[in-house]
């Protein structure tokens, strides 16, 4: 079973983010920059189902230049090789643009299932399985807690609001995993050794034949118009509890008429 | 004036309230029009109408509830090329996202998703990095589709015609891709959904035990409330992992949240930090909850919780 897993680089959510006042755009150089995290359950259980079932598991990664630490962490944990997208004129890009780009390379790749994360740190969007699915016009399996592949077949726990659903679809399949499914390892000494060695194949716009009139913040189908930073929330009104805790609260809830 | 398309999130045709409010902002967009889709949807089309839908497009066809997403995107799709709305708004919550995704694609639309606001001009209001920056943003090229967050806008009703259209869909054979075998409900009914209730109570890792989520839960119900989690608490295994609240959990933004035990980690904020009002409970006089807190209350929640939960009911008598 071959696999592709998508993996982002995000900021580190206890460093401060901003945007930066010139485009817009995320401030991705001055901060600390990290593996988004639920990208690491999405590269656990691809390499668990390598473990079992044998293929390749290849990271994908569209970014800048310094995401390639967070593409070597992928490879440290033990997939085999790795494409970096990465140009100055993706830049930018939203998430439709993203997925165009990224739909672009996984056409040149040959895999059973292409995993995600469900959702980045930064963006919150939670979509780019369904844009892949819509783009490749390969089922989309979604929010997954559980995945269990076969030849030709795959079955997920998909979680919803109140419970779960069963979905399955043949292979090849777009999957994105939500937290509760595995315990990511760590990379051994051994994984970090080897991961410098690995293939790392990087693309440009050009060599992934991407059209450049459809990526990059110029061509954004959606954009920014202002932002302001939000001045953070004011404290209110902290209380001890003397034995009349309860009767506090339940004022203040009355005072605000929510009782 | 301009036809604004709405995605009804709905149960067998009882609509949620985030429909409603929905409809309430379309209003002040355009002209509203429902879209019901799968199981029980003419059985909205009267609800809708309350809420100002001139219009209600409804398709019951089976690939709806069969099949994951794709064939919902297919309809409003459809229905886009078909009456070119001025924008398209849906829920903001996981299937309603993925929906607007798919339609983006399908329509060549620009699309933003998790606003709590929209302005005539179809400027639409983001929080992010969990609320510390507010950005306005536009789309640029074709038909915009919107996702908007529950309790985003006060629901209000204004009798609309209600016209009711059925839709005849056609499904491609990728739309029919994704096979819905099963849906299991784990959750214990009675409780509004965390996504959109008004009030939210939420239990962290000083609720100690998942036994001692009872009392967390009984002060849920005693406020009609939903139950969330910060994740140590979700981790632990006390509470149900759909519960949790934050960074990597579910999204709140309800008038009143109440966190119990929950220190207030940025990742925990991030979920939660939107709410109009925010009770804290915590024995920690330093624990950072208190930094947003509009009323903290330090002390043991054991003892604190229960007492809330008696005042509270012997009030509402
Ligand atoms: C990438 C990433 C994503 C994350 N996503 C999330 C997320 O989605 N949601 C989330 O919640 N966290 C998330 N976290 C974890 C987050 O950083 C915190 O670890 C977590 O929120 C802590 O949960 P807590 O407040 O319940 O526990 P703690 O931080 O341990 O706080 C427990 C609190 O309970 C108080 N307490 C203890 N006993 C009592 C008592 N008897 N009465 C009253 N108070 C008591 C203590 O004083 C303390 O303040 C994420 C972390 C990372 C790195």
């Amino acid at each position: 079973m071959n696999i592709v897993v998508l993996v982002k680089q995000v900021p580190d959510t206890w460093a401060e983010r901003k945007l930066n006042e010139s485009d817009k755009t995320l401030d991705r150089a001055s901060v600390d920059v990290v593996m988004n995290e639920i990208d690491e359950y999405a590269v656990e259980e691809a390499l668990r189902i390598k473990e079992a079932q044998g293929g390749e598991v290849t990271i994908l990664t569209m970014g800048p230049e310094r995401a390639v630490e967070t593409i070597r962490k992928a490879l440290s944990m033990g997939a085999d090789k790795a494409v970096h997208l990465t140009d100055e004129a993706l830049k930018g890009s939203d998430a439709v643009q993203t997925s165009y780009a990224l739909a672009k390379v996984l056409e040149t790749l040959e895999y059973d299932l292409v995993i995600a994360g469900s959702e980045a740190t930064d963006s919150r969007m939670a979509i780019m399985g369904a844009l892949l699915s819509e783009r490749l016009g390969q089922p989309q399996l979604t929010g997954a807690r559980k995945v269990t592949a076969e030849a030709g077949s795959v079955t997920i726990e998909r979680q919803t609001d109140d419970g779960y659903a069963v979905v399955q679809a043949s292979t090849p399949a777009i999957i994105s995993v939500v937290e509760k499914i595995n315990e990511p390892r760590y990379p051994s000494f051994k994984g970090i050794m080897a991961a410098k060695s690995k293939p790392l194949t990087t693309l440009s716009v050009a060599d992934a034949g991407l059209d450049a009139g459809q990526v990059g913040l110029a061509a954004a189908p959606s954009q920014v118009v202002e932002f302001s930073n939000k001045p953070p929330r004011q404290a209110g009104q902290v209380v001890k509890d003397e034995g009349d805790g309860g009767t506090k609260i339940a004022e203040f809830l009355a005072s605000q008429k929510f009782v | 004036m301009a036809e604004v398309l709405v995605l009804v999130d709905h149960v067998d045709g009882a609509p949620k309230k985030v429909s409603y409010e929905l409809l309430t902002l379309a209003r002040t967009l355009g002209e509203p029009s429902a879209v019901v889709l799968g199981k029980g949807a003419s059985a909205a089309a009267e609800k809708v109408a309350a809420y100002g839908a001139q219009k209600v497009y409804v398709c019951e066809a089976e690939e709806l509830d069969s099949f994951l997403v794709a064939p919902k995107a297919a309809v409003l799709a459809q229905l886009v090329t078909e009456k070119s709305p001025l924008a398209v708004l849906v829920p903001a919550n996981a299937e309603g996202k993925e929906v607007a995704a798919r339609v983006a694609v399908k329509t060549g639309g620009g699309l933003l998703t998790d606003a709590v606001g929209i302005t005539s001009d179809l400027t639409a209001e983001q929080p992010i990095f969990g609320g510390s920056v507010v950005v306005k943003s536009k789309v640029q090229t074709g038909v915009p589709v919107i996702a908007v967050r529950a309790n985003s806008t006060a629901p209000s009703e204004a009798p609309g015609a209600g016209t009711v259209e059925q839709v005849t869909p056609t499904f491609s054979d990728a739309d029919k891709a994704a096979k819905v075998a099963d849906r299991v409900v784990e959750a214990k009914g009675g409780r509004p959904d965390l996504g959109e209730a008004s009030i939210v109570v939420s239990g962290g890792r000083g609720v100690g035990s998942p036994e001692n989520f009872a009392i967390i839960e009984a002060l849920a119900d005693s406020l009609g409330a939903a139950v969330g989690a910060s994740r140590a608490a979700t981790d632990a295994g006390w509470y149900p992992h759909q519960n949790q609240v934050g960074q990597t959990g579910r999204t709140v933004s309800p008038q009143l949240y109440i966190a119990a035990g929950i220190s207030g980690a940025i990742q925990h904020r991030a979920g939660m930090q939107t709410s109009k009002t925010i009770v804290a409970i915590n024995k920690d006089p330093e624990a950072p909850i208190f930094e947003l807190a509009d009323f903290g209350l330090v002390g043991d929640l054991n003892t604190v919780v229960p007492a809330l939960t008696e005042e509270i009911t012997k009030r509402k008598g």
